[in-house]
């Protein structure tokens, strides 16, 4: 830079027709290391599922063979076929689907009503309110557990209610992770409708409940997508909640599920676990190949809306 | 709402009904009832907890008594405490770093690809951020098997010496920390991926105009329009490596020797496993600070962001 600035015309003059050459060559150049660098990362990003892939395709004896981990030489699919008919694992995958769908339903229902209330019809304190669910979005779950805990245990010596131990009450927490978040990126989004639709839908004499039914929920189905799809991701995979709240093996999620029962076994089933790993990814996975867009869309509008 | 209640309502209503009439149909009122399930789920299930922590972290173990601040000093006087305060900084700083430079270079690497092929390519490079945790963890910890470790089949096929990839604690520590970075870095691609789209072609091409070479454009163009979007982001990781559960707890539990432990893995063992919910709370207030800082310094620049805006 400084010294076509500072020599002169002629120098540059002499410089031109390389330049030229240098700017294509140059930008092939760098579309080749950055091919070269990408594969590097895939290979670190996709390492584990691939091999969690492969040594679901093997036998017990051929794990503890200890030949190459990275093939399988004898590729079977007994582990599914095992997984699949055993109850214990049908019942977790029974309870993750349940709990999710229960709770993606809740917190949608919850967080699309504050979300248009918050967004649209301003009261006294819906300013604040909104930094407020901004506020618990960023509190984690791993600070309030243990409160929770405790309180749950205490609802139980007052009122007999057990609350420890059951599926159900996942239901309950979640939404304290889904719910914020949720909210926070709906209120960007109908932020974002213009303000003509719900007057000229005020002048048709339309209610709110109409309003929101027919124009905001239409509108900004996008982003309702997204929202959807980040509560399920959420509640599929929590593993805290589940661990600290859930002990009985009928009552387990899918995560508690496979890290405490497959594990703690007297021999480490491999086979089966990274099988039953696999497989309880695979509906994020299958979600995410269908609806990349509004998955990323989730992503990046939670911290850069506002 | 609205619709049936004034329907429902005869004309020649008394006055006092008139003006309930009138508070029910008011837009405000009607606003508040519809953010009511929020409120009632965020303080019951978030900021009571928030606050139940602080008075549960003062008392005796038993929690018949109030102890003050005897949780506290209990803490300070334990050489775990210590281990554990220095492990989660030095868990949470490394892994937002590195997590942020991997997807800084990721998204710059994206972005240089033709439009075309680039959607193949981050949807392979945001895997490792939709498989749950706790699933991916477990292939890690089985690729770090002691006796069956896929890596140490690669080392020793190179001709190096294996690794106790768990079991050493300095070893523990990176294993750690590795598995953070996989699971987060693709979330700061996808951030700065879309804070790099953002950046208008103009200011590139007079960048190269005036002879700026790669390097430069992305020190005085790129990184001076996506500071926002880096700053956000990375407060963000830091409050979720923070107080991260899933990884240690499956890969470690915190072992060998308390080496490894974080702040919500410590806190769970004492409360849960432990049975001593008090010290648990205690512990995990801890990162309450960290937190609020962070949250401060977000909250402040969303809100630039949407001034600029």
């Amino acid at each position: 830079m400084t010294t076509t600035t500072t020599i002169g015309e002629l120098t540059a003059g002499e410089r031109q027709p390389t330049r030229y050459g240098s700017i294509s060559r140059g930008r092939r150049r760098t579309l080749y290391w950055s091919y070269f660098f990408l594969i590097l990362f895939v290979i670190f990003f996709l390492t584990p599922p691939i091999y969690m892939f492969i040594t679901s395709l093997k036998s017990s004896a051929e794990i503890s063979a200890a030949t190459n981990p990275w093939w399988v030489y004898h590729p079977t699919l007994s582990n599914y076929v095992d997984l699949l008919t055993q109850k214990t694992y049908l019942i977790f995958f029974r309870n993750s689907a349940v709990v999710s769908l229960c709770v993606v339903s809740v917190s949608m229902v919850i967080s699309v009503l504050a979300a248009f209330s918050l967004a649209r019809m301003k009261f006294w304190g819906s300013a604040t309110l909104a930094t407020g669910v901004f506020l618990a979005y960023l509190i984690p779950d791993t600070l309030v557990f243990i409160p929770l805990f405790k309180t749950f245990a205490f609802i139980h010596d007052k009122t007999g209610i057990e609350l420890i131990n059951h599926w159900w009450v996942l239901i309950i927490l979640l939404p304290t992770l889904t719910v914020p978040f949720c909210t926070w990126i709906m209120i960007g989004y109908f932020a974002s409708i213009p303000r003509e639709l719900d007057e000229a839908a005020l002048i048709d004499g339309a209610g709110y409940i109409q309003m929101l039914r027919k124009i905001f929920i239409p509108v900004a189905l996008p982003g309702i997508i997204a929202a959807t799809i980040f509560c399920f991701t959420v509640s599929w995979a929590n593993f805290l909640y589940g661990l600290a709240f859930t002990t009985s093996a009928d009552q387990l999620t899918l995560p508690v599920g496979i890290v405490t029962t497959l594990i703690r076994g007297d021999v480490y089933a491999w086979g089966q676990i990274m099988t039953g790993a696999l497989l309880g990814a695979a509906p994020p996975l299958i979600i995410y190949a269908f609806l990349m867009d509004y998955y990323i869309a989730g992503l990046t509008a939670g911290a850069t809306k506002g | 709402m609205a619709d049936v209640v004034a329907s429902g309502v005869p004309i020649p209503a008394a006055q006092r009904r008139n003006t309930m009439q009138k508070f029910v149909r008011r837009k405000s009122t009607v606003a508040f009832f519809m953010t009511l399930p929020l409120i009632a789920t965020v303080a019951c299930l978030v900021v009571y907890p928030a606050f139940y922590s602080i008075s549960l972290a003062m008392m005796n173990k038993s929690m018949t008594h109030f102890v003050g601040f005897g949780n506290f000093a209990f803490l300070f006087k334990r050489n775990t405490f210590w281990m554990v305060v220095e492990q989660t900084v030095l868990f949470a700083v490394t892994a937002v770093v590195f997590k942020a430079a991997i997807g800084f270079v990721a998204a710059h690497f994206v972005h240089n690809l033709p439009a075309k092929g680039q959607r193949k390519w981050r949807g392979m490079l945001l895997i490792p951020w939709v498989i749950p945790p706790a699933m991916s963890t477990l292939a890690w910890f089985w690729l770090f098997d002691p006796s069956y470790s896929a890596f140490n089949w690669v080392l020793t096929h190179l001709g190096m010496p294996q690794v106790a990839w768990l079991g050493n604690p300095y070893w523990a520590r990176f294993a750690v920390i590795l598995v953070n970075v996989w699971v987060g870095s693709p979330f700061f691609l996808i951030m700065y991926l879309a804070a790099l789209k953002s950046v208008p072609d103009q200011l590139h091409e007079a960048a190269a105009i005036d002879g700026a070479n790669w390097w430069q454009k992305i020190w005085y163009v790129n990184l001076p329009m996506m500071r926002n979007i880096i700053q956000i982001t990375a407060l963000f990781s830091l409050i979720v490596t923070f107080a991260n559960f899933d990884i240690v707890k499956i890969l470690t539990n915190g072992g060998p020797v308390d080496q490894t432990h974080v702040f919500a893995t410590w806190a769970f063992n004492l409360a849960i496993s432990g049975n001593d919910i008090p010290l648990g709370a205690a512990v995990s207030l801890f990162m309450a600070p960290i937190l609020a800082i962070a949250a401060f310094l977000i909250l402040r620049n969303v809100r630039r962001r949407g001034n600029e805006a």
